[in-house]
């Protein structure tokens, strides 16, 4: 029993203690974290744009008249954003992050960015999706509505649907949240060191897997648990307006 | 004030308004009547072309709402339209309610808003409601913070799309005595609905539509009493 702490506690000052290496682990740490905020709101940016932009085109193509170039650059539009989104939904990720760091930003210096980018692109897509969704759940009296009082259909967009969309899909946009913290450990194949890459830095130079692997599976399950709590407390915030 | 031409509207296969003529003076209180289906929500909502016609034109003060250069959203703030299901905005308080579209469009600032929000809940009794959610409030509350949520624009016009049809009896009362108020004002209103009694005392005229068009249209009293068209005979002795 013995022997067995005594190799723990020598396993863990090898893994984390020697050489500093924690430092490793912490600035893969803070990689993984700025490359899922900058991404999921990248992620949000897109998926509002896509999805409004969705949903205009649907109105234009239900009405007769009135149509102006401004109608057909719209409908022009979400045919090359429904496109985008089948691409993203339709190929691999990893290849998606390769392409984007050796083609489409190749010689971009900070990789990190690049990073930022692919999966704020990539979960665009998804994102759009999830809030068409929550647009389709606001019953249409409140677009109706907003009309009624003289408000655009970009205004009653914003002020009227918007809010009462994302209420509705916070638990499925939680989810995507989780998803492209879940998927930032693939950044190591364009060499980007983030948590999952400074284990297997740490295991290659220890040759002892124990330690750098639970300790990074426990970090991840940490922070989607702290999410997912952070979430449901907002979300019971936001339903303050349901209670009766 | 309101003019609408041989005004054709389709849903799918299905002809909803076949050819509607008629002219609406200001301050007269039109009262739109008929069985479902008889198109008469589909004329009141292509009044502020919620629905969009298919041919004919509405013509608002001199203004094509029909052609694409109007302005449609400045032309509907002097339309205010209360709806069936209320569509209050259940993420705004009533007060946000009542004070978002006047503050959006620049009619009045934020503290005038508020203050004649604030004075038209005191007259319909639910200035301690104002800072509450629309879901805390009963059918009959939330139908009467529409009316003022459209008043609070000034509109011009006001348009009512079966506005007791979708709440408990007992409520109907208090959502039409507020309308009656209103009526008192010299509103022109253009009403749909299915109370008939209500009809006969607010109205200054009243429209039988059937089939999508109007087939009788006469002042309240000769309507009700001496109707001509053998289909309102037939409505009258189902609904009296």
């Amino acid at each position: 029993m013995q022997q067995f702490w005594q190799t723990l506690v020598k396993e863990f000052t090898r893994t984390f203690i020697t050489d500093n290496r924690w430092m490793v682990f912490w600035n893969g740490f803070k990689n993984t974290i700025l490359i899922t905020v900058v991404a999921a709101l990248i992620g949000i940016a897109i998926g509002i744009v896509v999805s409004v932009v969705h949903y205009l085109a649907d109105s234009i193509m239900h009405k007769k008249k009135r149509r102006s170039i401004g109608d057909y650059i719209v409908i022009l539009l979400d045919k090359l954003l429904t496109f985008y989104v089948s691409v993203m939904r339709g190929t691999p990720l990893a290849i998606q992050l390769t392409i984007m760091a050796f083609i489409i930003m190749a010689g971009f210096p900070n990789k990190v960015v690049v990073c930022c980018v692919a999966f704020g692109v990539n979960s665009g897509a998804y994102v759009s999706e999830v809030i068409r969704g929550g647009i389709n759940s606001v019953d249409i009296g409140q677009m109706e509505a907003g009309r009624s009082v003289g408000l655009s259909q970009i205004a009653t967009m914003r002020l009227i649907i918007l809010p009462q969309a994302i209420k509705n899909i916070l638990p499925a946009l939680c989810n995507e949240g989780i998803a492209v913290l879940k998927e930032t450990s693939i950044v190591g194949l364009i060499s980007v060191v983030d948590l999952t890459r400074a284990s297997d830095l740490v295991r290659s130079r220890t040759l002892s897997p124990y330690f750098p692997l639970i300790a990074v599976a426990i970090v991840y399950y940490i922070l989607v648990a702290g999410l997912s709590a952070a979430v449901s407390r907002l979300e019971r915030r936001m339903a303050q307006s349901d209670r009766h | 004030m309101i003019v609408i031409k041989d005004l054709h509207k389709s849903f799918g296969k299905l002809h909803v308004l076949r050819g509607i003529n008629e002219t609406i003076k200001e301050g007269e209180r039109v009262v739109l009547i008929g069985a479902s289906g008889s198109g008469k929500s589909t004329l009141l909502r292509c009044l502020n072309l919620l629905e969009e016609p298919d041919k004919g034109s509405v013509i608002f003060e001199g203004t094509d709402l029909t052609s694409p250069d109007t302005n449609l959203d400045k032309t509907r703030c002097h339309m205010g339209m209360v709806f069936q299901h209320f569509n209050l905005f259940p993420h705004k308080t009533i007060l946000e309610n009542i004070t978002l579209a006047p503050v959006y469009h620049k009619l009045q600032t934020k503290e005038e808003a508020t203050q004649k929000a604030m004075a038209l809940l005191e007259r319909i009794g639910l200035a301690d409601k104002a800072n509450t959610y629309p879901a805390m409030l009963s059918g009959g509350q939330k139908q009467r913070v529409a009316i003022v949520r459209a008043l609070a624009m000034e509109p011009k016009v006001m348009l009512f799309d079966e506005p007791t049809s979708a709440l408990d009896p007992e409520m109907v009362g208090e959502v039409l005595e507020l309308i009656r108020q209103l009526a008192d004002t010299g509103m022109t209103m253009v009403i749909v609905t299915h109370e008939m009694g209500f009809a006969r005392e607010v109205g200054t005229r009243i429209l039988f539509m059937d089939e999508g068009e109007i087939k009788e249209q006469n002042e309240p009293q000769a309507f009700f009493t001496n109707p001509q068209h053998p289909r309102l005979k037939e409505f009258l002795s189902k609904v009296l």
